[in-house]
Order: structure tokens, then C-alpha cells, then sequence
């Protein structure tokens, strides 16, 4: 049985005003995504990617279907499932530390146990030394490393990444991939990413889910499998060519298609 | 002079204290000048001494004393419902819907209108003064509060719902600690407000207070007791909001530089 099962789910937003129609975000979809599987969604923007995240993670209702998560519909948000944001959302307030400890201190775990996992996590994703800096003083990519280092403290079924990367720039970006997925090939984790980078979604992924323009609905699945760990070296291999060079056909005729 | 570039600590000192040299410096040419008649407004000079005098002889401590308290125990009641009840109606729509058209209704009645009725009402005791004040502060106090919790970062409430939190740990621990600064900046300028209409409702029926010796004062003719008065409330209203912004500075320092 997969680990999280979208059967038939499709969302409808109202119009924000009267006499405005509503909006068809997604079509009826179903994806069965297997336990400890890195599944990309790729897509143009406004192609309901970004919808289809938030559904999973109860953050919105879906007008039609069901979403199982282990054979259990979901309903609302939960600490099963992690959400690691585009924007940063980090608490302002609190130190890297006790935004890692968010989850744990409303699970009511005691003070020790906190302590140990947040260790463990500031060094898995690099920030031994700044337990006690507040977000304002990190850049963007060491904020989205606390994030996704506080979505996987609290040790969730799943983990959705809705362009995680986005705001970063080139350089950062990369590094923050190989980061993600060497934490990915330790921990072994069931991961959704959604993203509209052609490279990204390749390297990261096991299973590229490509969506096509709005009302979305899946286009296309395309197995990645290289073999793991990987190396940024293989984006230049010709395998990763060849698939990069379908993939950015088929987002192509979406992104046209969304243009007009 | 580039824009939105701040000042250092020292040009923004000498900058402050060079209007209030420039002010004095106005008024003492006015008056010793005779340009002002002395009884229409008094020298900076006088109004020192007579400050001084007001203090040493006339028991004047006292009257500030009573003012001090007037205003905060006013302001601590209107705080004291208009910060839950403003939480409550930012983050409960329909609770905002009940309560929000009333409280801007209400807004615009001027406090000072409602002393003759209070007077009826409560006498011209303290519950009087204290009554005045909260209803210049309270209703003011709630919108601006309701406004500031409506203005939570939604992203952030996604982010603890997605971290396991409920309803009420939302409020507990995003919320709240989100908006805390900003509440204590709008406590901060409410209690400004409270300054103005205590020295009204002082000027009616009271015994004690500023407002109390500038009635006083007025049927003497004493316009330099009037003026050091006004410079008391001015000094006392400066300090309580220095203390107020220190205060607010170290409680919220991850709030700065925003």
C-alpha cells in the first residue's frame, strides 16, 4: 500500500467578488506517492502545483476526492505532515534553537529530549554555532536550511517542499539541493517538492510529476533514476541531457498554453 | 541631507535639544521684550520660579501625584479589557463583526463631552476622572489592537498549524508574541492620549490634580503657575514615554530593524 494516496482530488476556488467565476485550480488528480519515495511536481507557474501542496498538507480543503495518508483521509493540517515554505517562515521571535523546538515543545516534550534533536539537526543541515541567532541575522539560505531542519525534528510521515529554493540564488540553491538530498538518502524520508526548475526536479527526484497549465492536472511521470548518492557532476551527463531536454518540451507547450 | 538615512546618536541629541533652545529662546525674547504683556504670558524665567514655588509651598507633588494615578489607573482599565477583547476580535471574524461598527462608533464620541453626564452619573470623585479616561483609551485602544492581530502573518499561523499546533496554540504562541510589539507601541501612544483628557476632566469639579491648580490658578490670573503646569504635564508625559519606549526596546529587540 503507498504511503500517501490522492484519489480524484480536485479544487475549486470561489470568486472573489460577485459576478467574477470561479477558478478551476485542479482538475481531478490521483498519484499514489510509496513510502521513503522523493516525488517532484513540476510545473509552470499558476498551474496549481503550489495547490496540490498545500490539499496534502490540509492547509486547504479539496472541493472533490480524498486524500489518504496510511489509509487515513486527512483533515486539516498536522505535525505528520512537515511544510517547508518558498517564503520564510521562520518565527521571528525565537532563536534557530527554539524554531527547531517548535514542534517538539507543543508535542510537550520534556526540555532534554528537545535539546537532543535539535543537535542533531542543526548539524545534519550545517548551523552548529548559530543555535542562538534570531532569523534576521541568517541569510535566506541558512533561514530555509532552520526550516527544514524544524519541519523534520518533529519527525513527520511526509515532508512537503513548495519551491523551498525559489528565493535563493543560483549558487545557494545548488548547494541547498545536495544538502537536502543527502539528508534525504540518510534519513530515508517520504518527500513531495514542488518546484518549476527543470534541473532541480530531475536531480532531486525519483519520479517527476509534470503538470500541465491551468486547471492542472498531470501531464506526465517520468522515472529519474540515477543512482544515489548523487553528485552535482551528473547534471551534465548525457542520461540527465536527454531527459532534461523532454521534460523542458513538455513544459514548454504548458507554459505557452498558460500564456494564453 | 539623503533620504531615510538615519542620524548619529550625538546629531540626534543636539538636534532635540536644539529645538527646545530655539523655543525657549523665542519665548524670553517675547516676553522681555514686552512685544507679550507680562500678565498674558510669563517670562521663562518666572515660570521657573513660580514652578519652584509651586512645588516647595503649595504642595504641588501632590497634585502630580494625583493626575499620575488618575491617568494610569484609567489607562490600566481601558488596557485591561481593550487587549483581550481587540486579540479576540483580530482573530475571531465574527467576533469583530459584532463589536467592530459599536467601537468605531464609539471612537469618535469625545471623551470630554461625557464629563457633565459623568458627573451626574458618578459624582466628581475619582471614579469620575478614572471613567474619563477610560473611555477616551478604551475604545481607541481596541481598534488599534484588533487591527494589529488582523495583520498576524498568515504564513506564519500555516507554519504552527503545520508544526502540530491547535487553534489555541496558534494564539498562545504565534499570535500573540507576533503582535506584542506593536500592542505596546499602541499602548505607548494611548497613554499619550490619556494625558490630554485628564487635564479636562481635572478642569471640572476636582479638588486635586494639574488640572485642578490651573482652574485655580486662572481665577487668580497666575498665567506663570497656568505655564509651569503645562510644562509639568509636558515633562511627566515625555518621561512616561521614554520609560514606555526603553521598556518596549528590551522586551522586543528581535522586532527592530525590521
Amino acid at each position: 500500500m503507498s504511503r500517501l494516496s490522492i484519489r480524484k482530488v480536485a479544487k475549486t476556488f470561489p470568486g472573489m467578488h460577485r459576478g467574477v467565476p470561479p477558478t478551476q485550480a485542479l482538475q481531478p488528480i490521483s498519484l499514489d506517492v510509496a513510502d521513503n519515495d522523493f516525488i517532484t511536481v513540476l510545473g509552470p507557474s499558476g498551474c496549481g502545483k503550489s495547490t496540490l501542496l498545500r490539499l496534502v498538507a490540509g492547509l486547504e480543503t479539496p472541493t472533490a476526492g480524498d486524500i489518504l495518508l496510511d489509509g487515513t483521509p486527512i483533515a486539516g493540517a498536522g505535525a505528520d505532515r512537515g511544510v517547508v515554505f518558498q517564503s520564510y517562515t521562520l518565527f521571528p521571535w525565537l532563536t534557530v534553537r527554539q524554531n527547531i523546538c517548535f514542534g517538539l515543545r507543543e508535542k510537550g516534550m520534556p526540555a532534554a529530549g528537545q535539546r537532543e534533536i535539535s543537535e542533531r539537526f542543526i548539524a545534519q543541515v550545517g548551523l552548529r554555532g548559530f543555535e542562538e541567532h534570531y532569523p534576521k541575522q541568517l541569510s535566506g539560505g541558512m533561514q530555509q536550511r532552520v526550516a527544514i531542519a524544524r519541519a523534520l525534528a518533529n519527525d513527520p510521515k511526509i515532508l512537503l517542499l513548495d519551491e523551498p529554493f525559489g528565493a535563493l540564488d543560483n549558487q545557494t540553491r545548488v548547494l541547498m539541493q545536495e544538502l537536502l538530498l543527502g539528508i534525504w538518502e540518510q534519513a530515508q524520508k517520504t518527500v513531495i517538492f514542488v518546484t518549476h526548475d527543470i534541473d532541480e526536479a530531475i536531480f532531486m527526484a525519483n519520479r517527476v510529476v509534470v503538470m500541465s497549465a491551468r486547471p492542472g492536472r498531470i501531464k506526465a511521470e517520468v522515472a529519474a533514476d540515477f543512482p544515489h548518492p548523487r553528485h552535482y557532476t551528473i547534471k551534465t551527463s548525457p542520461e540527465f541531457m536527454a531527459l532534461k531536454a523532454q521534460l523542458t518540451e513538455e513544459i514548454r507547450v504548458e507554459a505557452m498554453a498558460a500564456d494564453h | 541631507m539623503k533620504l531615510l538615512v538615519p542620524v548619529t546618536r550625538e546629531s540626534r541629541i543636539l538636534l532635540g535639544v536644539a529645538f527646545f533652545v530655539g523655543f525657549v529662546a523665542l519665548w524670553a525674547l517675547l516676553t522681555w521684550s514686552g512685544a507679550v504683556p507680562k500678565h498674558f504670558l510669563a517670562s521663562p524665567w518666572q515660570t521657573l520660579l513660580s514652578g519652584w514655588d509651586l512645588f516647595a509651598n503649595q504642595k504641588f507633588g501632590l497634585d502630580v501625584g494625583m493626575t499620575v494615578w488618575r491617568v494610569v489607573g484609567g489607562f490600566l482599565l481601558a488596557a485591561v479589557i481593550a487587549v483581550p477583547l481587540g486579540i479576540a476580535m483580530g482573530t475571531y471574524k465574527p467576533i469583530e463583526a459584532f463589536f467592530e461598527p459599536f467601537v468605531s462608533f464609539a471612537r469618535y464620541l469625545p471623551a470630554s463631552a461625557f464629563i457633565p453626564l459623568l458627573i451626574l452619573w458618578v459624582g466628581i470623585g475619582e471614579a469620575q476622572k478614572l471613567t474619563v479616561i477610560f473611555i477616551g483609551c478604551f475604545f481607541q485602544l481596541t481598534l488599534m489592537i484588533a487591527m494589529i492581530v488582523s495583520g498576524t502573518r498568515r504564513d506564519l499561523v500555516e507554519a504552527a498549524y503545520t508544526l502540530g499546533c491547535r487553534d489555541s496554540g496558534v494564539i498562545r504562541r504565534v499570535v500573540l508574541p507576533g503582535a506584542a510589539p506593536d500592542i505596546a507601541e499602541a499602548l505607548r501612544q494611548v497613554l499619550g492620549l490619556g494625558w490630554t483628557y485628564i487635564i479636562v476632566a481635572e478642569l471640572i469639579g476636582a479638588s486635586s490634580g494639574i488640572g485642578h491648580m490651573i482652574t485655580d490658578s486662572q481665577a487668580l490670573m497666575a498665567t506663570d503657575h497656568i505655564i509651569a503646569g503645562i510644562v509639568v504635564i509636558g515633562l511627566v508625559g515625555l518621561l512616561s514615554d521614554v520609560v514606555f519606549k526603553r521598556v518596549n526596546q528590551h522586551l522586543f529587540s528581535w522586532s527592530l530593524q525590521r
